[in-house]
């Protein structure tokens, strides 16, 4: 890549945001350097700062961020001193950005084409007419259905993946020389993200593009880059080819990266026919309203065994979870609770009946009243089910958080906000336990963890397990996890239950078409997984997804 | 919040904050300090009939003979004191039953809200003389009419604010756990809801103080020999043709602690709100 031109180079990038009345560094020093139509990826944990880097590529700081040092320059234009007004008219036309969800970056109110004219339009590029024909053609290239039509319908009107392909249509609307994507596919599901990832190589190739490509997953970016920087906490790690990269990393905490789904843990024996499962799902129908979302889904629960439901969103998964726990009452089924029917609705169940099925929320943030403090948050529920009060309370309140691997002087008295992603998770654990309950159902847990926390947040849950006998039903979308957590696992496709079973085999061919598809649909490291797959997809004759 | 927090907050507030709680300390210590601070008696008549000012009378008498100076004081007793525990009572009733609204939903809200709306469909003023007509006029009956009618205000704001609030995860945690209505509206959604109903309540003292005034204007809000500023502005109105400022001086003690009460709230919005300048 060397022979080509430079595009991007930055130079002892600092960044500073705004905490407390002080200036606290967010980046510390990174360098970049971009030559056309190359693909960089930029990877970390959040708070990293790879979106941070990526929003100054455009010569733009967040609110309540600074640039403090260092030099950005694009193809010749130094964007620290340029006038806002000149980088401006860089910004939609020569540097574009997609970003993380696409549903939140439309404009509810307008049409797709509409907001795809807008770049186009105030740079001068296209007149009206031109660029509504360029849309369709990029929506044709982007693999979008009906693509003469699809740009005058609302966004709400178009499915997740497709809104994010309509966005890097967007963003090429003006064929910038560099587009940043900042976390394109993470809201997607697997099955959904392989038709982004694909269209989103395709088109940046066709156009000679440049971009930077940020995001958590490594299995992604091993498609996508064509070099791989690591950053931690402001700082760079290192950087190399992508195949160097996955080959030989060589700095320690890279290693450590790449080898995060090491996790695994041994398959419990199926339980015994005589023995009673814990909580039980008898042929369950569910609807919201009129609409039904669960149709005849059954299966069981034993003591000590994790039970992982996965399908993507929409599938009924945790329309499942609000069943048992008597949010949603069925419109025919019954759960059962050791043998015995529970009340439909949780409000007609007894105090011990809530007791012992406990929840663990996929967002900590809003699962933690933020105006508590950890003895409330954790306290109440032992104060509330065993009546503990005192000098009793506060011992058993101390003892559940050294459970969770967190120092009680320490954290008892800190509010939510003083916490970080992967603490919060664990006090939502903690709240659950202070229960005592016998089944806790896992919804997404740690969907939204970088890979590391969530790695221990997996390994708690697992000693927990063991150590009080518990019951797990693990919603999840990601195979990964359900490889490392799971005992059975139960599939779900549009409100139905498709195929269940133990994970050794559920992971053993032969498979249900559609557990194959999501199985074949989970990034792996390799490069080129992303090529093959297409290919053999291609062969079979089924489209990509 | 705890003495830390607070002590921050004070040494980062804004000149215009800090006007603002130094009018209402002030107000405060003369509402507290009116018998030690005033030369006279409340009801007490002292000389002629609109004396001028002078060393005797600071700000002159009135057209009972009573001298000014003291009445403005006792004054700032009676308006603030009542407008007070008017919007502390509009306040108690209107979340209350707002968080109750939103917490339960279903036919209980409707109920409320629909209710809400009818007495919000008609001008605060004209339905507040109405029915001081009706329930015949004295300070208690003035007090309840006027915290029922600001509670609807409350209500909606406490509704809307709620509503945001009982959608988290962790009031259906909850719920989940079985925690009956008085734990989930006291110790789970009120202290997210408080940062804006504190601002509120800020603001609704001002609206409650000016209908005080505006209605003891009218003859209907506090009775005579009682000192208030809205009554004092009207009896002492004819000063006005002769060009004396005398009369307006209650008048700009009322704006005076509009204002400086809304800079306050202003900058509790501002914290509230998270917004950083």
């Amino acid at each position: 890549m060397s022979e080509q031109s430079l595009l991007l180079e930055i130079k002892d990038l600092h960044i500073e945001g705004r905490a407390d009345e002080t200036w606290q560094p967010i980046v510390k020093g990174v360098d970049l350097t971009l030559h056309r139509g190359e693909v960089m990826g930029l990877i970390g944990e959040s708070g990293a700062g790879k979106s941070t880097i990526g929003l100054a590529a455009m010569g733009f700081t967040r609110d309540g961020c600074r640039i403090s040092g260092g030099s950005i320059e694009f193809d010749g234009i130094n964007l620290r001193k340029a006038s806002e007004a000149k980088r401006r008219g860089l910004r939609g036309k020569r540097i574009a950005y997609v970003a993380q969800s696409a549903a939140a970056s439309f404009n509810p109110a307008h049409k797709l084409i509409d907001q795809y004219c807008e770049a186009p339009l105030s740079h001068h590029v296209m007149s009206r007419e031109e660029a509504e024909k360029d849309a369709v053609e990029l929506y044709r290239r982007m693999r979008l259905p009906n693509p003469e039509e699809i740009g005058f319908r609302y966004p709400h009107q178009v499915s997740g993946g497709q809104l994010q392909r309509a966005m890097t249509a967007m963003a090429m609307a003006c064929r910038p020389d560099l587009i940043i994507f900042d976390e394109p596919t993470t809201a997607l599901d697997v099955t959904t993200q392989i038709e982004v990832l694909a269209a989103i190589r395709d088109i940046v190739e066709q156009f000679h593009t440049a971009a930077i490509y940020i995001t958590h997953d490594l299995a992604v970016v091993a498609q996508m880059a064509d070099r791989i920087k690591v950053l931690l906490k402001g700082d760079e790690v290192e950087e190399a080819d992508t195949r160097t990269m996955l080959a030989t990393p060589k700095e320690d905490y890279t290693k450590s990266l790449w080898a995060v789904r090491s996790h695994e843990r041994k398959e419990q024996p199926l339980a015994g026919p005589g023995e009673t499962p814990v909580v039980s799902l008898r042929n369950i129908d569910a609807a919201y309203g009129k609409a039904p979302v669960l149709f005849d889904v059954s299966f069981d629960i034993h003591a000590r065994r994790t039970v992982a439901v996965v399908g993507e969103s929409g599938s009924g998964k945790s329309t499942a979870a609000r069943v048992i726990t008597g949010l949603l009452p069925p419109s025919s089924g019954e759960v059962l609770f050791d043998g015995q029917a529970l009340p439909t609705g949780y409000q007609a169940r007894s105090k011990d009946q809530l007791r012992q099925a406990q929840m663990i929320y996929q967002m900590a943030d809003t699962a933690l009243n933020p105006m508590q403090k950890i003895r409330e948050i954790i306290g109440r529920p032992v104060a509330f089910y065993l009546g503990l009060s005192g000098k009793a309370l506060e011992e058993r309140t101390r003892e559940l958080l050294n459970l969770i691997e967190l120092e009680p002087d320490d954290f008892i008295d800190r509010l939510p906000s003083e916490l970080s992603g992967g603490q919060k998770q664990r006090i939502g654990i903690a709240r659950a336990l202070a229960a005592e309950p016998r089944f806790i159902i896992c919804d997404e847990v740690t969907s939204a963890l970088d890979q590391l926390v969530a790695e221990g947040i997996l390994k708690l849950l697992d000693r927990l397990q063991s150590e009080f006998d518990l019951a797990y039903m693990f919603i999840t979308h990601d195979l990964a996890t359900v490889r490392a957590i799971a005992d059975e696992v139960v599939v779900m496709k549009e409100g139905k239950v498709v195929e269940q079973g133990r994970k050794s085999e559920m992971f053993q061919p032969p498979h249900h078409p559609y557990t194959e598809l999501l199985l074949s649909s989970v990034p792996e490291m390799d490069p080129d997984w992303l090529d093959r797959l297409l290919a053999e997809r291609a062969a079979a004759g089924t489209e990509p997804a | 919040m705890n003495t830390q927090a607070v002590g921050k907050a004070l040494r980062t507030a804004p000149p215009t904050a800090w006007f603002g709680m130094i009018v209402i300390l002030a107000y405060i210590a003369v509402a507290f300090l009116a018998p030690v601070i005033a030369p006279y008696g409340e009801r007490e008549v002292v000389g002629q009939q609109y004396l001028p000012w002078s060393a005797e009378h600071i700000l002159g008498t009135d057209k009972l003979g009573r001298d000014m100076f003291t009445r403005l004081i006792y004054g700032a007793r009676n308006t603030v004191g009542i407008a007070f525990l008017t919007t502390l009572l509009a306040f108690l009733l209107g979340s209350i039953l707002g968080l109750l609204a939103a917490t339960t939903g279903g036919k209980l809200d409707q109920l409320l809200s629909r209710a809400v709306d009818v007495i919000m469909a008609i001008p605060a003023l004209i339905l507040a003389l109405l029915l001081l007509t009706i329930v015949g006029t004295s300070i208690t009956n003035m007090i309840l009419v006027i915290a029922l009618i600001d509670s609807t205000r409350v209500f909606r704001l406490a509704r809307a604010v709620a509503m945001n609030i009982v959608v988290m995860d962790y009031i259906e945690a909850a719920r989940l756990r079985g925690e009956g209505m008085r734990h989930l509206i006291l110790r789970e959604i009120l202290p997210n809801a408080a940062a804006p109903l504190v601002a509120e309540f800020g603001l609704r003292f001002c609206f409650v103080f000016l209908s005080i005034s505006a209605l003891s204007f009218l003859g209907l809000g506090i009775q005579p020999p009682t000192a208030d500023w809205g009554s004092m502005v009207r009896e002492n109105a004819t000063l006005i043709t002769f060009g004396e400022i005398t009369p307006l001086l209650p008048a700009g003690a009322i704006a005076l602690l509009t204002v400086g009460v809304n800079f306050v709230v202003d900058w509790m919005l501002h914290r509230a709100s998270g917004l950083k300048e």
